[in-house]
């Protein structure tokens, strides 16, 4: 045990010498949690649009100041040619084009009907179909203010909504447990992937083997460290989400570390699986970052909804122990539910762990 | 000039000897252009709905039914009480609880005024509030419905029109996105751990000792990862074709053009990286953290509009965001040299600055 501390020690000092890793280690999660918690929005608002206005009236002018003084659409140009339309588009310039017929307002008042077209860049259809909805709830309500003879409608069905847990509908609240999972796992897998194939490759590894440690204890030493500075980053992303980005936690706050704990585990585990596997840093950088950080990021509920996956991605999402941590952190931060409601969680992420500790043990063990 | 020949062929070397990471160079495309696109997708279908219905009466019963019928909702459970549905929101079996008062359809039907409750959960924000729209159209629609009579007065009427991607396929969005994530993970990581490796190795040493120029170190060590990015590259086009039938509405050469310069300034920036870390592990990890803003910032994921404007000033010293605009220009519109001629002369700016700066910063190690 105290050859064991020692070591841990001396792992210790190799991480705090090399300040501007533990830099980054510390700083990482802060960044990311900012940058996810006031750039990042699904939201869609300031469209860049462009109109073409063959009427040039008071009222086509109203209808695009409508437009204009929304949240939701930023006016760039007027034009007058409707190539001129196919060219903003090729150079990214709007997002939506709005084209006012000549007599517009004649037709509004006098026939009573009127063409209005909305153009929209639908390169990303998900924008485009947000982006015309919002252009024809703005007609819609231009037009109701022009004809003032809107009688009351009988049978009116409404929906009363309460939003449960998220009442402002911030995003923050689903990001925050997203992050925790995905720096826990950089941090976690990915260092300690990195640290014991270090040792193999400049043939350190080789003394430390010789040593009266065990392999196994020599493993787990290189992984205390990381465990503490996850706990480090752990603490400040709750605090900064608590502080800075008003995301409470509503469940208890030591069921909560002790899933990170668990969750913590298992990507360690992880990452001595592919540092045993691997045999040069370069590959096992690789295969942690490009196979845990893009899965993580894509596959795991943090940015896109795993439900409209196909079954196989959904297959590979249920294999990533980081989906069952945000799902379980969701519970507990967000929800403020208790430990009965994560059991099923906490069994999966425990079941992971051992047997990727099992896996990676025999397979370090084959090496020797 | 025969420095660098040799040089050169001292680099391939290298690279072609490693045979796992060239394995995964060649893979790791393959692979993700057959997997992510299928994952980055906002749609939102399906989601889950659990009905309280107080009232089980035939005017209650039609309304479950079209909210069913509207496509975007799945029953999923009917609950008698409104504590039983919440079980299953916490559950996660439920998103959407709708709950139909006692004496809703004599309220309807005779005061023709009704209400019905609907709780969301909200944990994910644009999910709540998308079911939540989504929920007021069918009411909306509903309404209109037991009116019996369409009479509403529009004048005008709108057209709407979809261009560039009239199928609203989501994957012709991400699929040009991917491509450029692949061709920076690669460019950007393999460089950056370059000139450490060589460092932990000690063979940097024999350089270092050398007549060789700094200038021609840096060139030779550009030029491999240069070819390998643009290798993948059309690896990469090929794929999206055979994979998704996505082929350039543009000129294939002003992708190729730009990638030159793309690959060059990435390759720059990340022998930058090298140049500074003492370890691959910290090369690694500056350029995870790196990446990870990058690709954050893009625009890949979220539109750089919606972003609050200190996110979008700091956008514009992202290379990522630059490629990311110019392959969906060129792949779904069709643009032009002249188009882009903007997002060019920065990514050529960006080039030359950051592999001036790695020639520098080459220099302060010796």
């Amino acid at each position: 045990m105290k050859q064991f501390l020692s070591f841990i020690k001396k792992e210790l000092y190799h991480i705090t010498r090399d300040v501007r890793t533990m830099c980054m280690l510390l700083l990482m999660p802060v960044a990311q949690l900012m940058i996810f918690g006031f750039a990042i929005t699904t939201e869609i608002n300031n469209i860049p649009f462009v109109v073409l206005d063959k009427s040039q009236t008071i009222q086509s002018q109203q209808l695009i100041e409508r437009f204009n003084g929304s949240k939701y659409f930023n006016l760039k140009r007027y034009f007058s040619e409707v190539s001129d339309i196919e060219n903003s588009f090729r150079r990214g310039e709007a997002k939506l084009a709005i084209v006012i017929p000549a007599g517009f307002a004649d037709d509004l008042y006098h026939s009573g009907n009127t063409d209005i077209q909305l153009i929209a860049d639908a390169s990303n259809p998900n924008e485009a179909s947000t982006v015309t909805n919002y252009a024809q709830q703005i007609i819609f309500q231009y037009q109701q203010q022009q004809i003032a003879n809107v009688d009351r409608v009988p049978y009116t069905l409404e929906g009363q909504v309460k939003m449960l847990y998220n009442p402002q509908l911030k995003s923050a609240y689903n990001f925050v447990p997203g992050i925790m999972g995905l720096v826990l796992m950089l941090i976690c897998a990915m260092m300690t992937s990195i640290s014991i194939v270090r040792e193999k490759e400049q043939g350190t590894m080789e003394i430390l083997l010789v040593s009266p440690l065990r392999p196994i204890s020599i493993v787990l030493a290189k992984a205390v460290p990381y465990l503490l500075i996850s706990i480090i980053d752990i603490i400040s992303i709750l605090v900064l989400s608590v502080y800075v980005l008003d995301v409470p936690i509503a469940g208890n706050l030591v069921l909560l570390l002790f899933l990170c704990t668990i969750f913590t585990l298992s990507t360690l585990s992880l990452g001595l699986l592919i540092s045993s596997v691997t045999k040069t840093q370069q590959t096992a950088m690789m295969i942690s970052g490009m196979g845990l950080m893009l899965p993580t990021l894509l596959l795991s509920g943090l940015i896109f909804p795993v439900e409209n996956m196909p079954l196989p991605l959904r297959i590979v999402s249920n294999l990533l122990p980081v989906t069952w941590f945000i799902t379980a952190v969701k519970d507990v931060m967000i929800k403020g539910l208790g430990l009965y409601s994560i059991l099923k969680e906490c069994l999966i992420l425990i079941g992971m762990t051992a047997f990727l500790l099992l896996v990676s043990v025999r397979m370090f063990k084959n090496r020797l | 000039m025969k420095i660098l020949k040799f040089l050169l062929q001292k680099e391939f070397i290298q690279v072609f000897r490693n045979k796992t990471m060239l394995r995964m160079i060649f893979m790791m495309p393959v692979l993700q252009l057959m997997l992510l696109p299928w994952a980055a997708t906002f749609e939102q279908k399906n989601i889950l709905l659990s009905v309280i219905d107080n009232d089980h009466s035939p005017v209650s019963e039609k309304l479950v039914e079209k909210v069913i019928a509207s496509g975007y909702f799945k029953l999923a459970d009917y609950s008698s009480s409104y504590n039983q549905a919440i079980k299953s929101i916490e559950k996660n079996q439920a998103d959407l609880i709708l709950e139909i008062p006692r004496n809703f359809e004599s309220d309807f039907i005779r005061d023709q005024k009704a209400e019905v409750m609907l709780s969301v959960n909200a944990v994910n924000g644009q999910k709540a509030g998308l079911g939540a729209s989504y929920m007021a159209q069918i009411l909306a629609s509903y309404n209109q419905e037991m009116k019996g009579q369409v009479i509403t007065n529009s004048p005008i009427t709108i057209q709407s029109y979809y261009k560039y991607n009239k199928e609203m396929n989501y994957r012709n969005f991400m699929v040009p996105g991917i491509l450029v994530m692949l061709l920076s993970i690669i460019g950007g990581a393999m460089s950056a751990l370059n000139i450490v490796k060589e460092k932990e190795d000690g063979t940097i040493e024999q350089i270092n000792v050398s007549p060789v120029p700094e200038y021609i170190f840096i060139i030779a060590k550009v030029i491999p990862f240069w070819v390998i990015g643009m290798f993948i590259l059309t690896a990469g086009i090929c794929l999206a074709w055979l994979i998704y039938g996505l082929f350039p509405a543009g000129n294939l050469l002003v992708i190729y053009l730009f990638a030159f310069f793309y690959l060059l300034a990435f390759t720059g920036f990340g022998l930058i990286i090298s140049n500074y870390s003492s370890t691959q592990q910290q090369a690694m990890f500056v350029v995870f953290f790196a990446m990870i803003i990058f690709f954050l910032l893009s625009g890949l994921y979220t539109p750089i509009s919606s972003m609050p404007s200190w996110a979008q000033k700091v956008t514009l010293l992202n290379p990522v965001r630059y490629f990311i605009d110019v392959m969906r220009l060129v792949y779904m519109k069709g643009s032009t040299l002249r188009d882009i001629f903007p997002q060019l002369s920065v990514i050529v700016g960006f080039a030359i600055f950051l592999n001036l700066g790695a020639i520098v910063s080459y220099k302060k190690t010796n």
